[in-house]
């Protein structure tokens, strides 16, 4: 379940955002990034989950082991609590949604849709699915927006439990959670300053061709 | 990956899913024809094969732009994307269905709709067939220019621009099936054409429809 990350480069878009970031969590660890907004936090778990290839560095780990949540929720408002985490589970090939529901406290929602909850329901629900998704790694993007302090202490439990059992968590947050086994990575040293930025048209078929 | 296909129609059928809209485009498409062509059975009728290919087409092209965009506003892509499920399989099963929910509902609605047209009786068996071996192709290719301009803000009519030349071989051949039909000619080679031209779409398309998410998506 370890996560290794050695010489890592990765870029949003044109522009290279962190250079030489490395580091490892091992099963039943937490890392909390730290760092000032816009320094690549996002950047850096959308690399590791795999939606932005790196620019030059590897990352090591299981195959199939991150679970990413973002900013977005990926919810559907059409369909109810249950319904959107059943698909989840569909997808990632669980069963299972009761604990899920029960970690967030989402029962006396189960029925409801979606679209009719409040902001941080919304966010409980996003973070049930991390459960459901069966996998160890978990890599959550700023996962406390609009939670109050006790599903604060909630989903820390479920972090908590998830690390138990011999998971692992990367968790870019401003806020302390109080986990007892957390280190913190502030990533402030690896921003890309001064790097010339690779050439922005370099994956633009059209520049490309005329060139 | 079931799954993905049963939330599909799930959202479709919703309040809000869309479903219906297209068949109803169709629908009002078909009768404004009379008006902007005249009354004269004899010249309807010898159109009408070809209007309700068009009318098809058009029709399938007006829901093409939900069938990403909504999974990559409210972040479901970004999940899709790292979940076990290949993107190719996503793209394939997002043409499956948006054709159930769009081109087999127009397939349905062709025949009754060939009656505000006069279309001859012969051509019926023709028009059916053509437009199921036909509209499937139509989706699969508009689940590439959908992946194609996923994130872009209100990317529509570009997906229309992009879309529209490559439905060209499809509708040439769909509506040439179907004329055959109503001259009462053989129509078997357009037909096997059409049909060929889906399995290609199929075959090759989910791939580069894949290819161009994993690019949007970055």
């Amino acid at each position: 379940m370890t996560l290794r990350v050695s010489d890592l480069a990765c870029a949003r878009g044109p522009a290279q955002v962190l250079a030489s970031v490395s580091f490892s969590v091992e099963a039943g660890e937490a890392l909390i990034l730290r760092g000032p907004n816009g320094a690549g936090k996002t950047t850096l778990l959308r690399t590791l989950a795999g939606l932005t290839p790196p620019i030059t560095g590897t990352i090591a780990h299981e195959e199939d082991a991150i679970a990413y949540a973002g900013h977005a929720d990926g919810l559907k408002a059409q369909l109810s609590v249950t319904e959107n985490l059943t698909f989840w589970a569909s997808i990632f090939g669980t069963d299972d949604i009761t604990p899920a529901l029960t970690a967030f406290d989402l029962q006396s929602l189960a029925e409801r849709r979606a679209g009719e909850l409040s902001a941080g329901q919304k966010r409980r629900l996003s973070l049930a699915r991390l459960l459901v998704t069966g996998r160890p790694i978990w890599c959550l993007d700023e996962p406390t927006v609009s939670l109050d302090t006790e599903n604060t202490a909630r989903f820390a439990a479920a972090v908590e439990a998830h690390l138990a059992q011999g998971g692992a968590a990367l968790i870019a947050t401003h806020i302390d959670l109080g986990l007892a086994n957390a280190r913190t990575l502030d990533i402030t040293p690896f921003i890309a300053k001064g790097l010339p930025a690779s050439d922005p048209f370099a994956d633009d078929p059209f520049v490309g061709a005329l060139s | 990956m079931i799954g993905l296909l049963k939330r599909d129609l799930a959202l479709a059928i919703r309040a809000g899913g869309g479903f219906g809209l297209s068949l109803a485009f169709f629908l009002i498409f078909t009768a404004l024809v009379p008006f902007g062509v005249g009354p004269e059975t004899g010249r309807l009728s010898e159109m009408a094969a070809g209007l309700l290919w068009l009318g098809a087409l058009l029709a399938c092209l007006l829901s093409l732009d939900r069938i990403f965009q909504l999974d990559w506003e409210d972040g479901t892509l970004d999940l899709l994307a790292t979940s076990p499920l290949p993107l190719e399989s996503v793209a394939a099963l997002k043409a499956l269905a948006h054709w159930l929910t769009t081109g087999l509902p127009l397939v349905a609605a062709a025949p009754v709709l060939g009656i505000l047209l006069n279309l001859p009786g012969a051509a019926y068996p023709w028009l059916i067939a053509s437009l199921f071996v036909g509209t499937p192709a139509l989706s699969i290719i508009g689940t590439f220019g959908a992946a194609l301009t996923v994130g872009i803000k209100r990317g529509g009519l570009l997906l229309s621009l992009l879309v529209l030349p490559l439905y060209v071989p499809t509708l040439l051949f769909g509506a040439l099936a179907a004329t055959r039909g109503a001259q009462g000619l053989d129509a078997t080679t357009p037909l096997a054409l059409t049909a060929g031209i889906t399995l290609g779409a199929a075959a090759l398309l989910p791939f580069a429809a894949a290819a161009a998410l994993r690019v949007n998506l970055r």
